[in-house]
């Protein structure tokens, strides 16, 4: 298999899927393009001031995939995670390099304005972080600064939809002026996943969002982003491999800012063909 | 936490191997046996058959907790999934012996009407493809691994003479049909076996190689 990489592909390598790359390998085994790419990223480079984070990765991420990034503490998921909407630029000292567009524009192009692309491509943190404003304030302020509501009723509609959407209206609609930090922890986290929604994103980030909820919490955000797939493409953080496993169609394994390997959820997950991926996932590492 | 699974699949693969061994002695016992026509090998073979059943079921919960326990990936859950299906062959393998056992023990009970088939050359094949089949588990040899899987249609052809020749004998020997069908069973036993050390060794392939080869598919 053959990658369809333009010029500089010779990092990455196509093997018998049944050959385990060796460790000091640390080209890209498996597939990082698809046929329709949302986001398209071509020798994406990192540094933090002198110190390199992200090195040459090329990676697609398809229209209404989930893909799920993983990777050891440090590995550059979240550095990888923070381009896509260009949150690295808020970091002092932080410098990308590379291509990367979004329905084929260079997000990185000077006459790119961050504010709309950070609401076209969403995050959402390992932690909840609602505004200590109403639930209503958290879910209405996007729409509102975007203007996306022409009058109230159509603003409230926004609020109710993407509260919907985060499967936690029946939850919150009696107390929808009450502050959002009053929630529990799944619910906060859901409550900034409407955050994200009301601004009508096309790709949602996810870092981690499932780190700080029991497993009934987490069970709901992943009902969630099952279902969130059909309208949106999302990119998923994860440190748990069955989460990995069980909300992905494809995953990519990183490596000390490598890209190490990457493909459907199902192969990684049964047949890695990278040595380094096989000793992360069944927990050999280090 | 994964060094214990590691702990618990070394104690796993420790288990099928010996249950390997006992399968393998059972079918050298029942090639004795046919060879020598020898009811009292035969009983033997029916009467420890619970010992087999046993450790069966036991290597399956075993799997099953591991499964549900660890949820393991990659090359730790191949290594499960061939185990929990070896397993199973190997259950399957001492049954098949027991049959021939029993074939055994009904051939010497009726008169011999003269005639004997040869098995030596069938029963050593199928017994070596287990034993095989079993070194190419323990030395996670794919080469090995493949001759087996050549050999089973030598097997399948030794036994489709088998069923010729019984038919000749059948027509020659009318008087002697009962007979004739029980020493021709015995060939239908023994290439099953071989098919389940055909299985064992498509398993050890999928195992390592991380692709089901099955269904003629390699
Ligand atoms: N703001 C920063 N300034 C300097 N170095 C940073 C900064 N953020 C991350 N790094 C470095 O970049 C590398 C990648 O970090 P990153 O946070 O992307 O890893 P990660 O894979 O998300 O790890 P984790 O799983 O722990 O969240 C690390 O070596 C880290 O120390
Ligand atoms: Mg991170």
């Amino acid at each position: 298999m053959v990658s369809a990489l333009d010029a500089r592909s010779s990092r990455v390598v196509s093997q018998p899927p049944t050959r385990l790359g060796s460790r000091e390998d640390l080209r890209t085994i498996g597939e990082p393009t698809v046929v329709d790419p949302k986001i398209r990223c071509r020798h994406v480079d990192v540094f933090y001031g002198d110190k390199q984070a992200i090195f040459d990765v090329s990676l697609d991420i398809g229209n209404k995939e989930v893909i799920a990034m993983i990777g050891p503490s440090g590995c550059g998921k979240s550095t990888f995670l923070r381009c896509l909407n260009r949150m690295n630029d808020t970091i002092e000292g932080c410098r990308v390099s590379g291509d990367i567009t979004l329905d084929g524009q260079n997000i990185y192009d000077e006459k790119q304005d961050v504010v709309p692309l950070r609401a076209q491509v969403g995050i959402v943190f390992q932690k909840p972080n609602p505004f200590s404003k109403s639930i209503w304030d958290n879910v209405a302020y996007g729409p509102k600064i975007h203007g996306l509501a022409e009058s109230k009723p159509e603003l409230e509609e926004i609020v109710e939809t993407s509260l919907r959407k985060a499967g936690l209206w029946e939850e919150v609609k009696d107390r929808l002026h009450q502050p959002g930090t009053g929630l529990s922890g799944g619910q906060q986290q859901r409550l900034c996943i409407a955050r994200t929604i009301a601004v009508s994103p096309e790709v949602i980030l996810m870092d981690e969002p499932c780190s700080a909820l029991d497993p009934i919490a987490t069970a709901k955000i992943e009902d969630l982003i099952d279902e969130l797939r059909n309208q949106y493409s999302i990119v998923i953080v994860t440190h748990s491999m069955q989460q990995a496993a069980r909300v992905s169609q494809r995953t990519a394994y990183f490596h000390l800012g490598y890209l190490i390997e990457v493909g459907q959820t199902q192969q990684i997950f049964t047949t890695p063909r990278h040595r380094l991926t096989e000793d992360y996932i069944t927990g050999r590492f280090g | 936490m994964t060094r214990h699974l590691q702990k618990e699949l070394e104690k796993i693969k420790k288990r099928i191997l010996s249950l390997g061994a006992l399968v393998e002695d059972r079918v050298r016992m029942a090639s004795q046996a046919i060879e020598q026509t020898d009811p009292g090998m035969a009983a033997r073979i029916v009467e420890t058959d619970w010992e087999i059943d046993e450790n069966e079921v036991e290597i399956e919960e075993e799997c099953l907790k591991i499964l549900a326990l660890h949820q393991p990936v990659a090359v730790d859950l191949r290594f499960l999934v061939a185990v929990i299906k070896i397993n199973n062959d190997l259950e399957r393998i001492a049954d098949e012996a027991m049959n021939i056992a029993e074939r055994v023990i009904s051939i010497a009970k009726r008169e011999d009407p003269g005639y004997r088939f040869d098995y030596v050359a069938m029963a050593s094949k199928s017994e070596n493809m287990l034993k095989k089949s079993l070194d190419a588990l323990v030395n996670l040899d794919v080469d090995l691994a493949f001759k087996v899987v050549m050999c089973d249609d030598e097997v399948d052809v030794m036994h489709r003479e088998a069923y010729q020749r019984t038919c000749r004998e059948m027509s020659h020997r009318p008087e002697a049909i009962k007979y004739l069908l029980n020493y021709y069973l015995i060939s239908r036993h023994l290439e099953r076996i071989a098919d389940h050390a055909t299985n064992i060794a498509e398993e050890v392939i999928y195992l390592v190689e991380g692709e089901i080869v099955r269904h003629g598919k390699f």
